[in-house]
């Protein structure tokens, strides 16, 4: 068999089994609707998870620490301190925010202008932002606080980890559950599937056995079925995708104004376009694999008969 | 052409369908195989065809043993065989032609290719102007011979038919067996599986006898 005449074969049998779909398309509608409900649910989880992590601002930002100075130490000396801390290993970066920078930030916010104004002189110390390397642990954390809290000027260090490190542990349960969820769905739709494929088969034994008595290879006879798994796959991923969009586009408006009620700006992410492949991907894996399965051992029973 | 050897075939728990059978067909021969329901002619096709496979003995066919035939080249060898059945083993949600076609698209034959000796096999058989019929629109004696033009398509070194007149009427049994004898003219290696001995005898070509699943008198007669 020449090149063209294999694809021309592989054409045929996609088309066919395009034609099987809509011959039947309730079954069909029913079948792709589960397939996309399967889907969507770890899709969903898993652009959950991802808001929830930009909340909590990712890993490196949650492990930043504040050093106050005590007020009235000089700006000499909280620069000298930056200059310490990042000559220290553990430490990744460091800001310094001067007192009058820091007044001049909170001057701005409308909450606080008057009150700003109302004051005499600058409440506010000097301030620096202090990033740990990503690979120091939290022991080595807490010890690097308490060795910057006995600097000399150093009024108070707020390591405050707890809440963040609860947050991410949710959001780490989460994303287990999502991966054990979606691998739980993703069986599911591989044995949805794997047993309308065999019921196709079953439907079909009587061309499947005249087939294989005309000479027809395993592969010939597989293939119409594998092209069936392959578009239940296709369209139920499809389906998946417009379950997802729609859920974000209906949930994210009250979910952003929830989260503003409590003063958060948590919002939900969209699905990005990674995450859209991703779910036709399932979809087509899912769909070929619960064909594959079904072709695998169901096949081979039919047998060519002669009364 | 085709060569049973000492051939002996017995299904599982029952009686032996064939006993030590001998025969031979010449390249280009048409033989018929003859004898009563259960003298085991089918046996001898389904031999042929692999559907079965011997207890002992050998079956050889255009010079290849089958009992050494791996398994994944049976495909490659019911591709060279051209079957025809009783009960004609159409598609009934295709065409004419989709069914005559199926063959050539196992095989990997070109679409060109295939429109053209579809509708040759078809034109063979008379139903050229019938190739967008379903089955169930034939009559029987059409379905027949969509099925035999089904089976000549590929344009096979061997032809094996069971009980093709079966459900024919003698007038389109005639037929039939007249579209044979054609098909033999031109080459073709036919072995006709039938208990309709008055058929054969119209036709005499040689004519091997099955009763009990043995030979009766030897390797084949000649008919009158």
């Amino acid at each position: 068999m020449n090149v063209g005449s294999w694809l021309t074969r592989h054409a045929q049998s996609a088309v066919g089994a395009l034609g099987t779909l809509s011959r039947n398309p309730v079954a069909t509608a029913l079948t792709v609707t589960v397939i996309g409900i399967a889907l969507a649910l770890p899709a969903a989880l898993g652009v959950l998870v991802q808001s929830g992590r930009s909340l909590a601002g990712g890993w490196a930002d949650v492990r930043d620490f504040s050093v106050y100075l005590a007020p009235g130490v000089a700006l000499d000396r909280a620069e000298a301190l930056a200059g310490e801390l990042r000559a220290n290993p553990d430490v990744a970066s460091v800001r310094l925010i001067p007192a009058e920078a820091a007044a001049a930030e909170l001057g701005k916010d409308p909450g606080f202008a008057g009150a700003m104004a109302a004051l005499e002189s600058n409440p506010l110390p000097h301030t620096l932002v202090v990033r740990p390397t990503e690979a120091i642990d939290n022991a080595a954390l807490d010890q690097l606080g308490a060795e910057v809290r006995k600097a000399p000027g150093v009024d108070q260090v707020k390591l405050d980890l707890q809440w963040v490190e609860r947050l991410n542990a949710v959001l780490d349960f989460l994303r287990r559950l999502g991966v054990l969820v979606g691998g739980l769905l993703i069986a599911a739709v591989v044995i949805v599937v794997g047993n309308t494929i065999r019921l196709d088969i079953q439907n079909r034994s009587a061309e499947i056995e005249v087939a294989k008595l005309l000479g027809a290879t395993n592969a010939f006879v597989r293939r119409p079925f594998l092209y069936l798994g392959l578009w239940y796959g296709v369209l139920g991923g499809i389906v998946a995708v417009l379950v997802l969009l729609g859920g974000l586009w209906s949930l994210g408006g009250p979910i952003a104004r929830l989260a503003g009620l409590y003063g958060s700006s948590f919002e939900l992410g969209g699905a990005s376009g990674g995450s859209v492949l991703a779910v036709l991907a399932g979809g087509v894996l899912a769909g070929w694999g619960g064909a594959w399965l079904a072709v695998s051992r169901h096949l081979a029973a039919i047998q060519p008969k002669v009364d | 052409m085709i060569r049973f050897d000492n051939v002996t075939k017995r299904y599982d728990g029952a009686r032996e369908a064939l006993k030590g059978v001998s025969f031979q067909v010449a390249p280009g021969e048409l033989a018929f195989l003859t004898g009563r329901s259960g003298a085991g002619k089918s046996t001898v096709l389904k031999l042929i065809a692999l559907i079965e496979h011997p207890t002992r003995g050998t079956v050889t066919v255009d010079g290849r043993n089958l009992g050494k035939l791996p398994d994944r080249d049976i495909p490659a060898h019911r591709q060279q065989i051209g079957m025809v059945f009783q009960d004609n083993k159409l598609l009934g949600d295709r065409s004419a032609y989709e069914n005559v076609a199926l063959p050539l698209i196992i095989t990997g034959t070109g679409e060109r290719e295939i429109g053209r000796r579809v509708r040759a096999a078809l034109d063979q058989v008379g139903l050229l102007d019938r190739e967008r019929y379903p089955p169930r629109a034939l009559s029987a004696g059409e379905q027949q011979r969509l099925g035999i033009a089904r089976a000549i398509v590929s344009r096979p070194k061997v032809l094996i038919a069971d009980e093709p007149t079966g459900n024919l009427d003698p007038d389109l049994a005639l037929e039939v067996m007249g579209l044979f004898k054609r098909l033999n003219e031109v080459g073709t290696t036919m072995l006709i599986a039938t208990h309709d001995l008055h058929l054969v005898e119209r036709f005499g070509s040689r004519r091997i006898a099955l009763s009990g699943g043995q030979i009766e008198g030897g390797a084949g007669e000649q008919a009158p």
